[in-house]
């Protein structure tokens, strides 16, 4: 039975020749990440181990980047405990305030994930590195803590969905309508366990960014992982990045998925989630008068250049609706200076939005942008849970960076065709 | 190894990491104190009214969302014995086992079985059995291993005993 480009990921990883859906197998970690909520729980359980150290100082990655810089004393309790720890164990990638950026933009901007990797990080959204053709998926604290101990970690080999993506997306169409429109499909559980394999032409004209954000939200549609076939805008992306080897794998033509889609970009519209699940989908036509009163463009899912530069496109020369308090996070460090550089920063300002250093605050409802009771918040994020962004009567409409800075313009949900 | 018995506290479709414990008490990871705003989010009651042992039942995709380590760890730490679900994310599920939390998959038990009923679950069986309504559901049981780290109390200790 051929194999799926995730199961020959895995079974390289686990010394096999082949695998099948359901096999449990023990997999070589090429990459261990935790942030500072989750790495404090993974440090206090590896200290009870009876294990000396950890497995590879170098394939260790901490990045500070939930609750940084510090919102309150116990946050700086835990980043503590965490470059404690760093220091202890000498882990050359260790991101602090002043390097870090959200963990899941700044790794590959690093170079630290590529393609044929296997990664686990105690971060949901860990599924994001599947963009650059590498297996990725999250975890928890304990399999976090086990794999720093040992470099491994069990997995259940999943089956797969196989999403042929045709045809050109139309111009305000990115990465983040074509994942919301896919889990609108599917459902947030419609993945559960398995990994989702997205090939066809249409990739072609995706940028890494839009990849990133579809590998990203993954995990929205209960999937296990999300994973890209590496063609050449992803092979110049890891030359650009990285120094580490790469390896390409590809599905076999006789691989077996249990679903299959196609789904043709060039039909496709700007995409909303209505709360508070990210399968509550409309298309920006069918939103309706929706009145606003926050807006945030940032985060693991929408916080890189190339969300930058749409948002900056949009607002430019305009101002932001009185009244609407729109928040612009920068997703790393190096992200923030490009786009300064390209005027991006001095536009957002202008506009009357403010500029935040890299932090996931807002969007799991840490800080820097707390909803109150009954307001509501158009957010480039990837969940609208109840609660998820403040008060439980608040409410998270899930939109791409284009829908975001138009719906700031006009204090609603907008289409960028609008503005 | 032993079972699990208590009032149920019922729940639906999805109930996300985010209602269980939300990420404003994530700065915090001590069990006991997590255990404080379990469920706070969708059932401000459950803290006050759970009692050790007690037993969640939901129906589909339990702890979807945020890989938070922290989800079950409040729950068990707030007495819960058993979570029971027609389907469970997989982060939530892999966690729950690696922190000992024993969870059952079981559609029939998770439809029918009613908030308040008395529940009875045989982790060697699978065996469900809600006394109230006398009924009997065959969920799930764990494999050998995974009832051995649930034994140990989580992951960690069954790393260390081995």
């Amino acid at each position: 039975m051929g194999m799926t480009m995730t199961q020959k990921i895995l079974a390289a990883h686990a010394g096999l020749d082949s695998v099948t859906p359901g096999q449990l197998i023990e997999a070589d970690l090429d990459l261990v990440l935790g942030n500072d909520i989750t790495s404090p729980v993974a440090i206090h359980e590896i200290e009870k181990m009876k294990t000396e150290g950890v497995f590879h100082k170098d394939k260790i990655a901490l990045v500070m980047d939930h609750f940084v810089p510090n919102k309150d004393i116990k946050s700086a309790e835990h980043c503590k405990c965490v470059r404690e720890f760093a220091c202890k164990h000498d882990i050359t990638n260790y991101f602090d305030v002043g390097e870090m950026g959200i963990e899941h933009a700044l790794l590959p901007e690093k170079g630290l994930t590529v393609a044929g990797d296997v990664i686990i990080g105690a971060d949901s959204h860990t599924c994001t590195y599947g963009a650059l053709g590498a297996f990725s998926t999250g975890v928890g604290s304990t399999d976090m803590a086990a794999g720093m101990a040992t470099g491994k970690a069990w997995f259940k080999v999943p089956s797969a969905i196989k999403f042929t993506l045709t045809g050109k997306p139309a111009k305000w169409v990115s990465g983040k309508d074509i994942i919301l429109h896919i889990i609108g499909m599917i459902g947030v559980d419609g993945a559960l366990y398995k990994s989702m394999e997205f090939v066809g032409d249409g990739i072609q004209h995706l940028s890494m960014d839009d990849r990133f954000t579809i590998a990203n939200m993954a995990i929205e549609g209960g999937g296990k992982n999300g994973i890209f076939p590496v063609d050449e805008k992803c092979q110049a992306y890891l030359k650009e990045h990285s120094m580490r080897p790469y390896k390409v794998y590809e599905a076999d033509p006789d691989a077996v998925y249990d679903e299959e889609y196609t789904i043709d970009l060039s039909t496709l519209k700007s995409t909303v989630a209505f709360p508070h699940l990210p399968e509550n989908t409309k298309t920006i036509d069918e939103a309706g008068d929706i009145k606003i009163d926050q807006v945030v463009i940032g985060s693991c899912t929408n916080g890189r250049y190339e969300d930058l530069r749409i948002a900056a496109e949009i607002l430019k020369g305009k101002k932001v609706k009185k009244g609407v308090r729109t928040i612009v996070i920068p997703a790393t460090q190096q992200i923030y200076l490009d786009a300064m550089e390209a005027g991006f920063i001095r536009t957002f300002i202008e506009a009357g939005a403010i500029v935040s250093t890299p932090t996931c605050g807002p969007c799991l409802g840490g800080y820097m942008g707390i909803l109150a009771q009954g307001e509501r918040c158009v957010s480039t994020t990837n969940r609208n849970f109840v609660g998820r962004m403040g008060h439980t009567e608040s409410e998270i409409y899930l939109a791409s960076p284009a829908v975001a800075a138009a719906s700031a313009i006009t204090g609603r949900i907008s289409s960028p065709d609008e503005v | 190894m032993k079972a699990a018995c208590g009032t149920v506290f019922k729940y639906g479709d999805n109930v996300d990491t985010d209602v269980i414990i939300p990420a404003r008490y994530l700065n915090s990871s001590e069990p006991k104190e997590l255990a404080l705003h379990c469920m706070e989010d969708i059932d401000k009651e459950f803290i006050k009214e759970v009692k050790p042992g007690d037993i969640i039942v939901a129906e589909k995709n339990f702890g979807c969302g945020s890989s938070r380590e922290h989800a079950p760890i409040a729950i068990k730490a707030a007495g819960v014995s058993c979570v029971i679900a027609e389907t469970f994310a997989r982060i939530f599920y892999r966690n729950s086992i690696n922190i000992g939390l024993p969870i059952v998959e079981c559609k029939e038990a998770a439809a029918e079985i009613q908030a308040g009923d008395e529940v009875e679950v045989d982790f060697d069986s699978g065996v469900i059995t809600d006394k109230t309504t006398g009924k009997t559901y065959q969920g799930q049981a764990f494999p050998e291993f995974m009832q051995k780290i649930i034994d140990c109390q989580g992951l960690v200790n069954y790393i260390n005993q081995k």
